[in-house]
């Protein structure tokens, strides 16, 4: 993690506090951006086996999840949430070893790129079948539920593809009827994969599915991170204060390819025109700036501050090399007593 | 007054609210309505907040089950039919069985599935998954054929720090009757010689243990003797024991009620053929249900599922080879 003082002695000590959770939010979209780069030329190196992700585009609805909640809440982050992985407290050495398959990393290089986690301190690592991951952030509050614990939330995201799964539908509902204090935070990106949404959905626009679950929907502008914030605590607080599930329905455009394999020709350049294909980076820095809370060099301050921190990371983790199989613990049950015997 | 093999698996449930906090029921009409067979009866009642009915979503239920077992809680799903299991597939085994591998960290969760035939079931309320269930690592599959097993093994269930599948035969919910709970019994992975005989092991579980018994004492008059290993636990496999009986007998036939592709049966001849090979003086063979859905009409299900009519003749065969 950043300490926080890189925020605070890099660009102005006299902001307010919510102008420094913009100000450390933007850092953090940076970051993930950067991050998604060094990925992005280490595939194409040749240096990570596997799919490469990428969350370009993203990282203000993603950010603005991430930051909002609390070192105590849950989080199931998605494909494209590392901006907000990093706010909540995923280190950039946790996403290398993943990325890298170190078996120091989370995952110990039994699962890679974006499947990474850690269930003890409340991220989820995702499983690839959409949907999966939002009745099993609603167990974990249910759970806390019937201990007695209150107050925390449970966040997860999900883009405009995951919402037509069966996994979804089931999952929402059963959160509406139990009244769980989750916060469902859809991308509509536009695509799945290849797939506009024009094939995903026919209504008008998702966040009219909230009426149907019986929960509270909201939707913003996925480019602009001052909103989403704004948008995205307020559906925190709510959930915390027992409103019940909260659907909140980001307008953005995916501004990379599914995964770094795909050029995503399919994408409509009218699309890429229009106010969704904004680059959330850029409209944060140009709106931070007119707000006077980041200075002309902070863009380029922060970048070579966060590039140093990278690349430090990086050399760490590609020390570390790759997991050895003939040592590995081939057991995949926790009592070991229990383990099939092998076959001779 | 006797305890069915219904009454055992809502004893256990029932202790293990009792006894453990962190016990959760969790299933369609498992509230108030006790559930579909009343597993969970008068249970919702002493128990409000940890017997609780779920919407008919499958996939969520189980889902909601690992976040729940992550947080530390026991939870028990309770599945309608194990038929609708399918439609939580996905949270079982890529979700739940998968977990522990990924991230260190154990979900203890057990899954019961009311499996298997009864007379009119038809397709969807009558499949014996088990198999299925066993293919996917991170999962224990237990498919227990007695009052006592059901009642103890389920209490072992929810003990384990690891997904489990528990097979309950719904044949044997008002069938089997036995006197008392048992206060001990063979740890979960063992396999229990039902039976000892000298001409043949027969390896079975779950209902077809019964149809064995009605083989193996019909052909006492002719001075056969059927060895039968009930498995108990499908996954592990009990190769040991299985492997012992054969030593004696030199013989193997395995009975299953599932479907016979890639089947628990199919498991224990093909690790019987590899590592005991040579205590065999037949082909190991196997007897399963036909392969086509589960037949509504009881004069066609006596006929899809084996029965100690076709295992009779299964065993002569065998052994005239």
């Amino acid at each position: 993690m950043v300490p926080q003082e890189a925020v605070s002695t890099e660009a102005g000590l006299s902001l307010s506090a919510s102008a420094r959770r913009l100000l450390e939010a933007f850092r953090w979209m940076l970051t993930a951006r950067l991050l998604d780069e060094k990925l992005a030329a280490m595939y194409r190196a040749g240096k990570i086996h596997g799919g490469v992700f990428l969350g370009k585009g993203q990282e203000a609805l993603s950010v603005a999840l991430g930051q909002a909640l609390r070192p105590t809440d849950i989080y199931a982050p998605l494909i494209r949430d590392g901006a907000g992985r990093l706010a909540f407290g995923e280190t950039i050495v946790d996403a290398l070893r993943t990325c890298l398959g170190s078996p120091k990393g989370p995952m110990r290089a039994r699962d890679g790129n974006v499947h990474r986690g850690r269930p003890r301190e409340g991220c989820l690592p995702m499983i690839s079948h959409l949907g999966a991951m939002i009745s099993t952030v609603g167990g974990m509050l249910l759970a806390r539920r019937i201990r007695g614990e209150k107050g925390a939330v449970g966040a997860t995201c999900i883009g405009d593809g995951g919402v037509s799964t069966g996994a979804f539908h089931e999952a929402v509902n059963l959160a509406a009827i139990e009244k769980l204090p989750l916060v469902v935070v859809i991308a509509n990106n536009h695509y799945a994969y290849s797939t506009p949404i024009e094939k995903q959905f026919a209504g008008k626009s998702l966040v009219d599915k909230a009426v149907g679950y019986g929960v509270e929907g909201c939707s913003v502008d996925g480019t602009d991170l001052v909103a989403c914030c704004q948008v995205v605590r307020g559906a925190i607080r709510r959930a915390r204060d027992g409103a019940g599930p909260q659907l909140i329905v980001g307008e953005l455009l995916r501004l990379c390819g599914h995964g770094e394999h795909d050029d995503a020709g399919y994408i409509d350049e009218r699309l890429k025109n229009s106010p969704v294909g904004r680059d959330c980076v850029e409209v944060a820095a140009q709106k931070l700036r007119a707000m006077g809370i980041i200075k002309p060099d902070t863009v380029r301050e922060f970048k070579a501050a966060i590039a140093g921190e990278i690349e430090i990371a990086v050399q760490l983790v590609e020390k570390e090399g790759g997991p050895d199989p003939f040592s590995h613990d081939w057991c995949a049950l926790s009592t070991r007593t229990l383990a099939d015997p092998p076959l001779l | 007054m006797p305890l069915t093999y219904l009454n055992a698996i809502r004893e256990a449930q029932y202790h293990l609210l009792k006894t453990d906090p962190r016990v959760l029921i969790y299933g369609q009409d498992v509230g108030q309505f006790g559930g579909a067979f009343k597993a969970t009866k008068g249970l919702a009642e002493m128990f409000p907040d940890r017997v609780l009915d779920a919407p008919i979503s499958e996939d969520a239920i189980v889902g909601t089950t690992i976040g729940a077992a992550v947080e530390g809680l026991r939870p028990i799903v309770e599945m309608q039919f194990a038929d609708f299991s399918t439609v939580g597939f996905n949270q079982i085994v890529n979700h739940a069985g998968a977990f522990f591998w990924r991230t260190n960290v154990p979900v203890p969760i057990t899954v019961r599935l009311p499996s298997g035939g009864t007379s009119g079931g038809g397709p969807f309320h009558s499949q014996s998954l088990e198999a299925v269930y066993a293919h996917y690592p991170g999962l224990i599959v237990m498919t227990p054929a007695t009052v006592e097993d059901a009642y103890a093994m389920l209490l072992e269930a929810v003990k384990i720090d690891d997904p489990v599948i528990f097979c309950e035969h719904k044949y044997l919910y008002y069938h089997l009757k036995a006197d008392a709970l048992p206060s001990q019994s063979l740890p979960a992975g063992k396999a229990r010689v039902a039976r000892i005989g000298r001409d043949m092991t027969v390896v079975t579980y779950s209902a077809m243990l019964h149809e064995v018994f009605e083989v193996a004492d019909e052909l006492t008059n002719e001075d056969i003797q059927l060895e039968i290993i009930d498995l108990r636990t499908v996954k592990p496999l009990d190769t040991d024991t299985v492997m012992a009986s054969v030593a004696r007998t030199g013989r193997l036939l395995c009975v299953a009620e599932a479907w016979p592709w890639g089947g628990v049966a199919a498991e224990v001849v093909a690790r019987i053929a590899a590592e005991g090979f040579h205590l065999l003086d037949a082909p190991p063979m196997r007897v399963n249900a036909k392969d086509t859905p589960i037949p509504y009409h009881p004069a066609l299900w006596s006929v899809h599922r084996p029965t100690a009519r076709s295992i009779l003749l299964a065993v002569r065969n065998l052994l005239q080879i």
